[in-house]
């Protein structure tokens, strides 16, 4: 099959369901790990500074640091035998893949506050949930967020791979045209991919400029 | 108000800090506890806020046992201020101020005439101020604002741990005189801790001295000045502060000891009598027990002398001002100026008189403190 370069243009109008479908499912995916590795991550992130013991922690970092080890298409293999090939899987090993960077930013966000503020707010009464909740997690909320932000470009192109087990999203749609030697599909498909991961990270990263806005204003007076 | 009883402090590593520490601070006043590092000084403030709970003893708020009462309630009736400020980075200052109000469930208009009155207080213009993040303000102005944060929900009692002492000198002498003038107002108990003895001295009305986890001396300024417990407290006043102290009289030392006196049962002509034998021109009034009652002039004898009814009783002026034998000359001299009187009585506690220091009698120190150049180079 002869590919001219026109095609390469009408490949996005000609594949349009397909190429959104594949984009809707990715973003879905995406969104799907990085929201459980918020829930889980975030928590762990803030138990883990309020533990005194040292291996608990040192054991947490190491566990997640494992995940961020394995290759991700062995990771992806392993994992689809024992859930099953499909989006399930796929969701599973992006969220393993999530878990690292969102801890290693919450637990930073944390244990970079001054501890002159803690101890402040604690000599003027509040109580350690009311700590949390008003002085700590707004402070550590930059980290968190840019912590996020890394994290959401990682998953989008890692959630390429995918397609390999069934997951869906852009990656299928990559390898279906690999097989067929089906070029402009190929650049279409990953060029969708791509967008959505510069997009994802400009709009977090304006979140997390505002964020670090209000607690650090730039007009500095000494 | 404040007071500590027989408190022991170890901490789980075996370290002793605070070794059976009795204190009292008094209501209205600032007590600053003083000491070289590792003395125990911030450890026994903390106690006070329950921030760290002590091994043995007890301590009372009012004879209310602070162990009765919840550490988070108790945190939020003192008011706390930190070296490092500690003001909430991501909050403006209305916010930072508002916290504990807040906490207290104060209405959002009353949090917020209370910011308003507050940073007037310590000259910052709300207007100017109150949306601003405490990064925006210097050094100076944040630790304004930790101050008055403090003193946001009307605290009786106010926590200060070494607060200005990350400031500049020039920044920290204003705070520090900004906080005599607003105690004069507000009258908090106030427990300072502190490492400056020039801070200590200027702002306190009683000083703690520890060291080694123990109090080493207690006292006001003046008495730790004039009397230092043991070489440790010399040395931590410096002699440089102990010689400029001891080396100006009291008023004991320079008054007159033997001011010319006269009952208040007494007649005017011999009220007159006594002025021209000792040759004076007024007349201390004191009764049988040495009491001082107050004082006649000449004039008042001469315009009132005809009345031959008349006593010194009768005629007699109280005195608006006096002053003890232990205060230093040169206050004496300074209150003589303010008040442009020639004279003041010296009395002891009790009200009876002891002397009287006249100009007279400072000239007359002078002299002998001074010998004159000529009889100098003559001997």
């Amino acid at each position: 099959m002869r590919v001219q370069i026109q095609d390469y243009f009408t490949v996005f109008y000609d594949r349009m369901p397909d190429l959104v479908n594949g984009l809707y499912e990715h973003v879905i995916l995406t969104v799907l790990a990085i929201t459980l590795g918020c829930l889980i991550a975030i928590p762990l992130g803030i138990v883990l500074t309020r533990i005194s013991v040292g291996w608990v922690r040192s054991l947490t970092f190491n566990v997640t640091n494992v995940f961020q080890t394995i290759p991700s298409l062995a990771l992806l293999a392993m994992l689809a035998p024992l859930l099953g090939f499909g989006m399930k899987a796929a969701i599973v090993a992006l969220f393993l893949y999530s878990l690292m960077p969102i801890l290693k930013n919450t637990y930073a966000g944390f244990d970079a506050i001054d501890p002159d503020i803690i101890q402040s707010a604690k000599g003027m009464g509040l109580h350690s949930f009311q700590r949390l909740i008003q002085i700590e997690f707004p402070l550590a909320i930059p980290y968190i967020m840019s912590g996020l932000r890394l994290t959401t470009v990682y998953i989008v192109s890692w959630a390429v791979l995918a397609g390999l087990i069934g997951g869906g999203g852009l990656g299928e749609i990559i390898l279906a045209a690999l097989s067929l030697n089906n070029k402009p599909l190929v650049i279409a498909s990953s060029i969708m991919a791509m967008i959505l991961a510069l997009v994802a990270d400009f709009c977090l990263g304006k979140v997390v400029e505002l964020f670090s806005k209000r607690s650090q204003p730039k007009t500095q007076q000494i | 108000m404040i007071k500590l009883e027989g408190i022991n402090k170890t901490f789980d590593d075996g370290y002793e800090a605070l070794k059976d520490i009795n204190l009292h601070c008094n209501s209205g006043e600032i007590t600053v506890l003083i000491g070289p590092s590792g003395c125990g000084k911030t450890t026994t403030m903390k106690l006070i806020n329950r921030l760290i709970n002590q091994s043995e003893g007890k301590i009372y708020f009012d004879g209310e046992d602070i162990s009765d009462i919840n550490p988070v309630e108790l945190r939020r009736s003192v008011g706390y201020v930190i070296q490092h400020v500690g003001l909430f980075p991501h909050m403006t200052i209305e916010k930072n101020i508002g916290v504990v109000p807040k906490l207290l469930k104060w209405e959002d208009d009353r949090i917020k005439t209370r910011v308003n009155e507050l940073l007037n207080m310590v000259g910052l213009d709300p207007e100017t101020y109150r949306q601003r993040y405490p990064s925006e303000l210097s050094g100076g102005q944040q630790q304004r604002i930790g101050v008055i944060r403090a003193l946001a929900a009307e605290p009786p009692i106010i926590l200060m741990d070494e607060p200005f002492s990350a400031l500049d000198p020039i920044s920290r002498e204003q705070l520090q005189d900004e906080l005599v003038r607003l105690q004069k107002n507000i009258q908090k108990t106030i427990v300072f801790v502190t490492h400056d003895m020039d801070e200590a001295l200027k702002i306190a009305d009683q000083i703690v001295l520890m060291k080694d986890g123990v109090i080493v001396q207690q006292g006001t300024p003046e008495e730790i000045l004039r009397y230092p417990a043991n070489d440790f407290v010399e040395d931590f006043i410096g002699q440089k502060r102990l010689k400029q102290v001891q080396d100006i009289p009291t008023v004991g030392e320079v008054m007159n000891e033997k001011p010319v006196t006269i009952s208040p049962t007494r007649g005017l002509a011999e009220a007159m009598k006594v002025m021209e034998n000792k040759r004076v021109d007024t007349l201390i009034v004191v009764d049988n027990d040495n009491q001082l009652t107050g004082y006649i002039t000449v004039y008042d004898v001469t315009q009132a002398f005809d009345n031959v009814d008349q006593h010194v009783k009768d005629i007699m002026h109280t005195f608006q001002h006096t002053i003890n034998a232990d205060m230093l000359l040169s206050n004496a001299i300074r209150m003589m100026n303010n008040l442009q009187t020639p004279y003041l009585p010296v009395v002891k506690d009790d009200g009876s008189l002891v002397g009287v220091l006249t100009r007279g009698s400072i000239v007359g120190y002078i002299g002998t403190a001074y010998p004159s150049v000529k009889e100098a180079v003559v001997n």
